[in-house]
């Protein structure tokens, strides 16, 4: 496993707090948690509610899952790779394979739509990621990887109600 | 390890790790699996005491198991679940096959 993190650059009051990371790791399920901690961890200069860091931390799980289920599917040798930005109050997180590629993309983001039931696989990872984070792109292309892009704002009301 | 697993009568007991991701569910559904066929039960409880992380993969656990005991009439649980593990549950409509309990 190899990560880099790359110092912050502050832009002034007037752009607002600018901050960025990238890291890569090899597609193994023990990296998992290691990926949504340390994401986690890059977001705390935000002062995120608890909830929130929750919320990336289910999304990032998710993103990085796929890659490494779906993407390397037990392939040797692949990395997820990982950008993280910080623009004023919001995240931005992208999570990349160099995998095998979604052929039909809203197929994939269905919930409950899974091609690996056999793996207990619940089909609820692109609904998660969609309703922890406020924005969700994915793009992807059949044999030459997926690129998620997720946004979050950091201090806004949830729009998740708990009495829901 | 063996202690998160515990036959009650016709009920199997599943203690949660502190954090459900696809690195841990093989090992819990494949082990839950192990007791429900060894010691023929009708039921699942899955115990969130534990737990402060989870995601889909604990969903997978839960409707894989679910699976399984319900086409013998068998019922799923789930107790000590905190609002988040709630969420994760309604979201994914989990709420409708899944009795939550405190």
């Amino acid at each position: 496993m190899n990560s880099g993190v790359n110092g912050g650059k502050n832009n002034g009051k007037n752009g607002g707090w600018k901050n960025e990371m990238e890291m890569e790791f090899d597609a193994v399920s023990a990296n998992e948690s290691f990926a949504r901690v340390a994401v986690a961890a890059f977001v705390s200069e935000l002062d995120p509610t608890l909830e929130e860091i929750s919320d990336i931390k289910t999304a990032v799980s998710e993103a990085v899952t796929n890659a490494i289920i779906h993407g390397y599917d037990g392939m040797e040798g692949g990395k997820v790779r990982i950008r993280c930005r910080i623009d004023g109050d919001v995240v931005h997180i992208e999570v990349a394979d160099e995998g095998t590629g979604i052929g039909d993309v809203e197929k994939a983001m269905e919930p409950l739509f899974t091609t690996k039931p056999e793996l207990n696989r619940s089909g609820m990872g692109f609904p998660f990621m969609e309703a922890f984070m406020d924005d969700l792109e994915v793009l992807s292309k059949p044999g030459e990887g997926t690129k998620v892009l997720m946004k979050k704002k950091i201090g806004c009301i949830p729009w998740i109600g708990d009495e829901e | 390890m063996d202690e998160d697993f515990k036959v009650i009568d016709d009920y199997l007991m599943v203690r949660m790790p502190e954090e459900i991701d696809h690195h841990k569910s093989t090992y819990i559904s494949e082990n839950a699996d192990k007791f429900i066929v060894r010691e023929n039960v009708s039921n699942v409880v899955f115990d969130f005491e534990d737990t402060r992380f989870m995601d889909s993969s604990g969903i997978g656990i839960i409707m894989g198991r679910y699976k399984i005991i319900s086409c013998f009439g068998g019922k799923v649980f789930a107790i000590n679940a905190d609002h988040r593990i709630r969420r994760l549950l309604m979201i994914s409509g989990l709420h409708k096959i899944v009795e939550i309990m405190d």
